[in-house]
């Protein structure tokens, strides 16, 4: 029985440790929707591009790690603006489910583009990190740095919302789209500048997915999903709903993939996801 | 006589455009769903495994698919309607859906065979070409048939929801969900309706293509990535126009044959990154598709 409590608290545990990445992951997607009032479908894909981007800097023009995570985050902050500027804009006063069908074509072109440019096969990294050991259970040390960055990204957006004159014009913009620009406030450059951070969270979301996953052109599909879920779940556009959230589903899909298979765990989440629309259609947080 | 290789398209290009015509029955009305790649994975799975494991026929199996997938329509559905689920939020619930059957199809890897797909156990004896209570037919003809009788019916469905009262009051749904409900409409009947229809009908078109392919996959007739191929086939052909999604249907796969015919196999994707390029192109300049663009610009004339 004790050797049973054991590993359950290690899928407690990484389930933890996984909720921290997730939370990380759905932050961008609500910000984004939260000032801009636009769903990324494709969010999942802008990080499929910077796991490539640390791939090949590192692996095929042997950049150090650091300085090729740091030029991802920078790429994809800059596909985010991209994004914006050439897919979005265009569409900001069409129909709102034009808004969302269209970031998923962009989806539909990323995803083909990174086949036809990179291949289907799965690319590792290459880098190891020993495991952690704790008592008789062990935990991943990329997990670990994950939950830490993605910690120090969550409290670094908190700051920069809170503590600086752009950042409240971004939570003022996300208030009343309408009144803002009567009080100086350019929705069009505060509605760049939240995409090039978005941009620049996926980015760091994808350094900390290439630590433990292999990247290939249909990565986005496997956590996509989870992402969009778990925005909805606690509330578009609310972040403090987002965090929890992240951890809520990440304990369902650690947890219940312990007892059952993983796809169990996976299945129980999202079945637990439509139940709690029903009851709480705005999401955990109402805006 | 024309070869197998035309005819095999002409199968795929009537059952997409059933399928997608199906789904555009909602999609028309406001009710963008994410989740018809379940209802096709319901009808094409229910078949197969209780033949494959029963030895249940599929002209049992086929009713029995459609009832799930009509309780699944339902329970899903009648909360979403009631709650005033609407919009982004109708449509990542739905895809919620479609990732939860898919999840369940790979999971019970003991029955169907995981993500490595499943076979119908073969009926045809040798020498013969049609076993009927099975199903299977070796002829591409019969299939031909099939499919243009429930591609005919799809279309005759859209023409009578488009003539009907209901399309009405479905279409002030989709303007203003509160203002149809003060002049009487009944909102969560009117949208369960039409629901069932398009998730009954998105059920059968699973079920023929199981049949016909022979063979069934989680990742091919389940899940988001089969949701969205629908929900793009019909914008890129039209959501407004009746054979809209049957343009998009052949669009789509013409455009992935002829590219394929033209320079082989050297650029694996490269059908659908020209599509999604398009896709993108078209839902920001040409919101109507191929053949709602092409009327107004006959009309124009």
């Amino acid at each position: 029985m004790e050797i049973f409590d054991i590993f359950l608290l290690e899928a407690v545990l990484n389930g933890l440790l996984l909720g921290g990445l997730l939370a990380l992951l759905s932050l961008g997607l609500n910000l984004i929707f939260g000032v801009i009032d636009v769903v990324w479908i494709c969010y999942a894909e802008l990080i499929m591009c910077g796991m490539y981007a640390v791939y090949y800097l590192h692996v095929q023009y042997h950049w150090p790690l650091i300085a090729a995570m740091a030029a991802a985050i920078v790429m994809v902050a800059l596909l985010g603006v991209v994004l914006h500027q050439l897919v979005i804009r265009p569409v900001l006063s069409a129909e709102p489910i034009n808004q969302l069908l269209v970031t998923g074509g962009v989806l539909f072109f990323l995803q083909a583009a990174a086949t036809l440019a990179f291949g289907i096969d799965f690319k590792n990294l290459g880098v190891s990190l020993p495991p952690v050991r704790l008592g008789e259970m062990s935990f991943s040390a990329a997990r670990l740095v994950a939950f830490g960055a993605a910690l120090a990204g969550v409290l670094g957006l908190y700051l920069f919302l809170n503590k600086t004159y752009l950042g409240t014009a971004i939570r003022a913009i996300s208030q009343d789209r309408a009144v803002m620009p009567l009080m100086g406030v350019d929705p069009g450059r505060v509605f760049v500048i939240t995409s090039a951070i978005g941009g620049a969270l996926a980015g760091l979301g994808a350094c900390l997915l290439v630590l433990q996953y292999d990247v290939h052109p249909a990565i986005g599909l496997s956590f996509g999903p989870i992402i969009f879920l778990i925005c909805v779940l606690g509330g578009l556009g609310s972040m403090a709903g987002g965090l929890v959230a992240a951890f809520v589903f990440a304990q369902f899909i650690s947890v219940g993939g312990f007892f059952f298979a993983i796809e169990w765990g996976y299945v129980i989440a999202f079945a637990f996801f439509i139940a709690m629309m029903f009851v709480r259609p705005q999401g955990l947080f109402r805006r | 006589m024309i070869g197998n290789y035309p005819l095999h398209l002409m199968i795929l290009v009537l059952l997409w455009g059933y399928i997608y015509t199906s789904w555009s029955l909602m999609g028309r009305m406001g009710m963008v769903s994410f989740g018809h790649g379940a209802f096709m994975g319901i009808g094409a799975y229910t078949v197969v495994m209780l033949w494959n494991h029963y030895g249940v026929s599929p002209w049992i199996g086929a009713p029995a698919a459609l009832a799930v997938a009509a309780v699944v329509a339902i329970v899903i559905a009648y909360p979403c309607f009631r709650f005033r689920i609407v919009g982004h939020y109708f449509a990542l619930v739905t895809l919620a859906l479609s990732e939860v059957t898919r999840l369940v199809f790979t999971a019970m890897r003991e029955q169907t065979g995981g993500s490595l797909g499943a076979t119908p156990n073969g009926a045809l004896t040798e020498g013969a070409s049609v076993a009927l209570g099975a199903l299977q037919f070796s002829s591409k003809w019969v299939w031909l048939a099939i499919v243009a009788v429930f591609w005919l019916g799809g279309l005759w469905v859209w023409r009578a929801v488009d003539r009907s009262m209901g399309r009405l009051a479905l279409q002030a749904i989709s303007e203003e969900e509160e203002a149809a409900a003060s002049v009487g409409i009944h909102v969560t009947r009117a949208k369960l309706r039409i629901t069932l229809v398009s998730a009954l009908m998105t059920c059968a078109g699973g079920i023929l293509y199981a049949q016909y392919q022979l063979y069934v996959n989680p990742d091919t007739v389940s899940g988001i990535a089969i949701s969205l191929q629908m929900v793009f086939g019909v914008i890129a052909g039209g959501m407004f126009v009746m054979l809209g999604p049957t343009v998009g249907a052949a669009f789509t796969l013409l455009l992935a044959e002829g590219l394929r015919l033209a320079w082989g196999n050297r650029f694996p994707a490269l059908d659908s990154t020209i599509y999604g390029l398009m896709l993108v192109l078209f839902i920001i300049y040409m919101p109507k598709g191929i053949l709602g663009a092409a009327l107004d610009a006959v009309r124009r004339r």
